[in-house]
């Protein structure tokens, strides 16, 4: 399969603290490749060396073929990017954001005007067309951002947390749309802290922690490789001592969180036939999920 | 740090399409924005050129309010780089984000930042030829050669783009800017000869004025307005040229340093 973006051995340090330590990624083409890990982990700091911003203190890039940052301005002619913090002109109607960023890639006016109805279309903001920016709900505002992505019909797109403080609506939405973007076969690379994104849209995942890839495959891969597949959750106030004398015995792992216990399990019977018996216990039995892999590898504690 | 970092700036025409995002922008907001331009200088040269003017004999052979005229000229334009590169600047690099969002794109910082002192020297013009236009208007100049003025604006505009951007590029916020302002461009403004011939200050204070940009700035501007060729151009030229091309080298070094994050 064609690489499309392809990292060796990528490394970048600030003030002392390497925020990127030894990374290696091979993204195909038509893939969405999501990059998860708690904050701090190095993902934009990934996603800027791998589009050229910045420099790596050792390792190589490639994107489309082309060494960055060495020769990132012919690359990003053909990439375009969601960044995380909104960007757009806020002096500019909707339209105009789209014109004047057109601009930018040398597209000639003509040529923008005449992608400007398929992109507003796209974004659901036919309506809006000459709305001015401030006057845009959060969700509208990200849906411009990603048509504004799109002006030069790019090969590769860059998604950095493409629906943080979005609602579930406008999340949908979102999600809707990057789909439809892999079914006409570009390229996704995406950050995200949300496991539901992550595993409803991406093709592929690597966990960050601490500037190293933890781990890397298919949702279901990550899941199967990590973790045990069957997740029992007891909760009350007694949980704590239950797991004491009990969770050893039925499950393969236990995690107490607060009044919380997370058993991991092969098979899940006999632990539900035993917490049958507990009336002060309740309990949930769910199948193990993402999020249960992402807390596995990169800890409970907070980040901050 | 590095070495990447102090690379010459490499020039390119992709600057042109953020001048015309300026250019967009500033469309919209043009009538306040003239007024702008005009209303801080004229008054000035209006009220001290009346007030004072009646007090003083001629100055160089003008009367007070043509020496007036041609220092206005020169502090508009040097205050409308500044204002553009320091404050506007600052909110398009830092609080709207959009270089940020000009950088994704196949445009590099150098051509951000050239633009930056492009837009500013822009201003400049704008500013420059209002001021002139108003000149003219109260027929304090009669002289062909005052069309001079509108390049040596834009000249004007580009050293003070390329001297404020610095402070732009080491702003953590706006505040920041009140020590440039108050430090620089406000002593410029009274000791370089916008209200008082330079020759006025004791020695060493002319020493100090003689190195400053704005000095060189008045003293082409005061012979054109008056309709003769200045002496020592190309020395007054030259020093304005050294101001923008250094400035704009280190600003760029220091955006490079302050945007490689």
């Amino acid at each position: 399969m064609n690489v499309v973006i392809r990292a060796r051995g990528l490394q970048k340090s600030y003030g002392g603290q390497r925020v990127v330590d030894g990374l290696d990624l091979s993204i195909h083409k038509g893939e969405c490749f999501g990059l998860l890990g708690p904050n701090g982990a190095g993902k934009t700091t990934t996603l800027r060396m791998l589009l050229g911003l910045i420099t790596p203190d050792a390792g190589t890039a490639m994107l489309l073929d082309l060494p960055v940052p060495q020769a990132a301005r012919e690359a990003r002619i053909r990439v375009g990017v969601v960044p995380q913090m909104d960007n757009l002109d806020p002096d500019f109607t909707v339209a105009e954001n789209l014109l004047v960023y057109g601009r930018y890639f040398g597209m000639q006016d003509s040529e923008i005007e005449a992608r400007i109805p398929s992109l507003l279309e796209f974004a659901s903001l036919t309506h809006k067309r000459d709305a001015k920016v401030p006057t845009l709900s959060g969700g509208m505002k990200r849906r411009l951002t990603l048509a504004r992505a799109l002006v030069n019909d790019p090969d590769v797109i860059f998604l950095d947390e493409p629906t943080t403080g979005l609602d579930p609506q406008a999340r949908h939405l979102i999600w809707q749309r990057l789909r439809e973007l892999t079914q006409q076969g570009k390229t996704l690379l995406l950050t995200t802290h949300f496991m539901d994104e992550a595993e409803r849209l991406c093709h592929r995942l690597a966990v960050l922690d601490n500037g190293k890839l933890i781990s890397q495959g298919t949702p279901r891969e990550l899941i199967e490789q990590n973790i045990e597949p069957q997740v029992v959750e007891v909760f009350g106030e007694t949980s704590g001592q239950w797991a004491g004398e009990h969770a050893a015995r039925y499950s393969q792992r236990f995690e107490v969180s607060g009044e919380s216990v997370f058993c991991y399990v092969k098979d899940a019977q006999p632990l539900v036939a035993h917490l049958q018996g507990q009336s002060a216990l309740r309990y949930l039995h769910r199948p193990a999920n993402l999020e249960d892999v992402f807390l596995k590898l990169t800890g409970r504690e907070m980040r901050e | 740090m590095n070495n990447r970092d102090f690379a010459l700036p490499k020039l390119s025409l992709r600057f042109f399409p953020i001048w015309q995002r300026h250019w967009l922008v500033w469309k919209k907001i043009a009538a306040p924005s003239i007024l702008g331009h005009l209303a801080d200088p004229v008054i000035y040269m209006l009220g001290l050129g009346y007030g004072l003017g009646s007090l003083l004999p001629t100055m160089g052979g003008m009367s007070y309010m043509a020496f007036l005229a041609a220092g206005t000229v020169c502090y508009s334009t040097m205050n409308s780089a500044s204002f553009e590169a320091l404050y506007s600047g600052f909110a398009r690099m830092h609080e709207q984000r959009t270089w940020e969002a000009i950088l994704n794109t196949p445009v590099s910082l150098d051509d951000v930042v050239l633009s930056e002192i492009l837009w500013a020297a822009t201003k400049s013009l704008m500013s420059g030829a209002a001021v002139l236009a108003v000149i003219w208007v109260l027929g304090l100049s009669h002289s062909l050669m005052s069309l001079w003025m509108i390049p040596l604006a834009l000249l004007i505009g580009l050293a003070f783009a390329s001297l404020g951007l610095i402070m732009t590029a080491l702003a953590p916020a706006y505040d920041f800017f009140m020590y440039y302002f108050t430090l620089v461009i406000t002593p410029m403004m009274l000791l370089c000869g916008v209200f008082f011939p330079v020759t006025q200050l004791p020695e060493s204070m002319q020493v100090v004025a003689g190195a400053l940009p704005l000095t060189h700035a008045i003293d082409l501007a005061r012979p054109l307005m008056g309709g003769t060729i200045p002496p020592q151009a190309l020395l007054h030229i030259g020093v304005l040229l050294a101001y923008t091309l250094i400035a704009f080298y280190v600003s760029l070094v220091l955006f490079r340093r302050r945007l490689s994050r």
